[in-house]
């Protein structure tokens, strides 16, 4: 019995959200009473397996291959199929990144388990977990226990934990070499790239308007240009936006696209999906503009407009200019 | 090269959810469906690859007898035929629980490759195209933006985070997820619409696939969340909500 977090590097560099995983595992361990331990996966990952002895954890696990000096699905899951044999956690925690969607659904399915994703967090009830986690795109939330005894395993929402909360202490390294073979990867990838330069470079922005599916039609955009416009503000847009070519992809703010923090970010017609949340709750001041009143966006708003943004948006660009005389 | 592509019918974006007196699910008997919206896009890729390649592309749906209206609307579109595991209930099984259905149903397809969204708009796991491929043994690739054929498979373009991409190879048959925005969706033609009613529908039960409901994980309770966050809401007509919001930015904020 003991908590397992799967931390994640690329180039031997920490996925930031590992931290916010292994401060969930913290908790998790003295709340069910087990031991808590971390893992690192990679080549060449010494470095990291050593800060991870300097966090209070019961063990550290530093599986080592050169095979896993790339991420590949293939190798990931025999990698770590092999640890959680050996070490029988009876949760595994990970962060829900891009690379964890990858590989954790066929982990625990290969382990005979299911990954509960995404989760807000996890609550000790009666002595077991109930991992808590959205559903309908943030607009209702569900409690999931487990029905088996098995192993659970659970990814974490970027930001449901903090990770300053994270416990300095020290643990043991154990070093670990999976049986895995060039034969097992059927999957060849080459170097990640960037697209072409980004035309506009939303991170410097002071002021942000930004539409989402709200706005219904390519022409209504007018409307949010004409609003940032009037604040002098650029425009950006949630994907759906950029997905119909409306807006070129260099606009988009979220988890795939720019991560921004202005001064004031206007959410106009936008629901507040987790995936653009993480690319602009860091906004000093945020602003929705929303018909629906249990929109997930009024989450992170500062002020809110319940309302038609078809009849508060040139309300506003009105009084913004008034304002500004 | 045939295509078999998992579509999943969910309520519409705009619906107003009421949690069900179960406590477990919504009130879903009145809400409109639609087509979940990567799957759209999985869809649409599909038939691209077949325009360009030759070959079929077949639709695949677990749901209740009312997603064959979503399934029609696949064939519409251009989907040669469409197999429809049907049960009224699949709250019943847990996801692993209908990634066997769609596996058990897909082991008898035979495709070349499968299709699926990167994730349900309802349920939002973002877990059952890779569940599938680990069930079918398969390799697999997810959130992806681009899928060319090649001699020895395909090569496809993978999101990654913060606007980063990665092509990858892999030999076929093989499992993609699709992410929204891979291409541009097309609509059903109205010589479309009457050749789908001629289209076949292949009708599998779960009884039929041999799959029974033996849920890992139970849903226990779904209910609205608790806003954390205070919120100032401006009250007023949308001309008072305008102006405070105005004063707010102008003396408050200070960026006017
Ligand atoms: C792996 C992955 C990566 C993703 N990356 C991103 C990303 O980088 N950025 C991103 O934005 N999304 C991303 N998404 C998509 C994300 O999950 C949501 O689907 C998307 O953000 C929804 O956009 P939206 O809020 O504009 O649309 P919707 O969710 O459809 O919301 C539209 C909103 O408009 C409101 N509205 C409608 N009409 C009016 C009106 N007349 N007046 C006022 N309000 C109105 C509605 O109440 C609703 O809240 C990603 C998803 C995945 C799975
Ligand atoms: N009942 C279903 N029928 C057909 N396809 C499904 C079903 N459930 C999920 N899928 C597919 O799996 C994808 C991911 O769903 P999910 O794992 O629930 O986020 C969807 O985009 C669909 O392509």
């Amino acid at each position: 019995m003991s908590v397992l977090v799967v931390m994640e590097q690329s180039r031997l560099a920490w996925h930031r959200m590992s931290w916010e995983a292994l401060a969930a595992g913290q908790q998790m361990g003295p709340a069910l009473g087990i031991p808590v331990a971390a893992a690192v996966l990679g080549h060449g990952a010494a470095a990291l397996a050593g800060e991870l002895g300097g966090k209070k954890l019961d063990k550290v696990y530093h599986v080592e291959h050169e095979l896993l000096d790339h991420y590949t699905a293939d190798a990931y899951t025999v990698a770590l199929a092999e640890l959680v044999d050996m070490a029988k956690p009876s949760m595994v925690l990970f962060p829900h990144t891009y690379r964890v969607r990858d590989f954790a659904p066929r982990l625990a399915t290969r382990l005979g388990g299911l990954l509960v994703s995404d989760v807000l967090r996890i609550e000790v009830k009666d002595g077991a977990a109930v991992a808590v986690r959205q559903m309908f795109q943030g607009k209702l939330n569900a409690d999931y226990r487990a029905a088996g005894g098995g192993t659970q395993y659970i990814s974490i929402q970027a930001g449901a934990y903090r990770a300053e909360h994270v416990e300095a202490g020290s643990a043991e390294v154990e070093v670990l070499t999976p049986a895995l073979e060039a034969a097992q990867i059927r999957i060849k990838v080459e170097e990640p790239f960037r697209e072409s330069a980004r035309a506009v470079d939303l991170t410097a922005a002071d002021l942000i308007v930004s539409a989402g599916r709200g706005i219904k039609e390519q022409e209504n955009l007018s409307l949010i240009q004409e609003l940032a416009a009037a604040m002098g503000a650029e425009v950006a847009a949630s994907r759906p936006i950029c997905d119909n070519g409306w807006l070129p992809m260099d606009r988009q703010v979220g988890s795939s696209g720019q991560t921004v923090a202005p001064k004031v970010y206007f959410a106009v017609g936008i629901s507040g999906a987790i995936q653009h949340l993480v690319g602009m709750k860091g906004s000093k001041c945020v602003v929705a503009i929303n018909k629906d009143p249990n929109a997930p966006i009024f989450e992170v708003a500062d002020y809110g407009i319940v309302g038609d943004l078809f009849e508060v948006v040139p309300a506003l660009i009105e009084e913004i200019k008034k304002a500004k005389g | 090269m045939k295509i078999l592509v998992a579509i999943k019918q969910v309520p519409s974006r705009d619906s107003q959810l009421k949690v069900s007196s179960s406590g477990r699910w919504m009130e879903d008997a009145d809400l409109s469906a639609e087509i979940n919206e990567p799957d759209a896009y999985a869809l649409e890729e599909a038939l691209q690859l077949k325009e360009k390649h030759g070959g079929e592309v077949v639709a695949l749906c677990a749901g209740p007898a009312r997603a064959s209206q979503t399934i029609r609307e696949a064939l519409a579109k251009g989907a040669d035929r469409a197999v429809h595991v049907e049960e009224e209930d699949l709250g019943r099984f847990d996801l692993l629980g209908v990634a066997q259905l769609l596996a058990k149903a897909a082991a008898e397809v035979k495709p070349d490759l499968i299709l699926t969204g990167l994730q349900s708009d309802d349920l939002g796991y973002g877990q059952t195209g890779v569940i599938l491929a680990e069930l079918l043994g398969l390799p697999h690739s997810t959130i992806i933006m681009q899928v060319e054929k090649t001699e020895a498979g395909i090569r496809v373009k993978r999101e990654l985070e913060d606007g980063w991409f990665q092509h990858m190879t892999m030999p076929l048959p093989a499992v993609l997820t699709i992410q929204s925005g891979i291409n541009k969706l097309r609509y059903a033609t109205l010589m479309g619409i009457k050749k789908a009613k001629t289209k076949e529908v292949k009708q599998l039960s779960a009884d039929g696939l041999g799959v029974t409901a033996a849920p890992k994980v139970s849903l226990e309770r779904v209910y609205m969340p608790q806003r954390a966050k205070q919120t100032t809401l401006l009250p007023g007509t949308a001309k008072e909500q305008a102006a405070k919001l105005a004063e707010i930015l102008k003396f408050e904020v200070r960026v006017l």
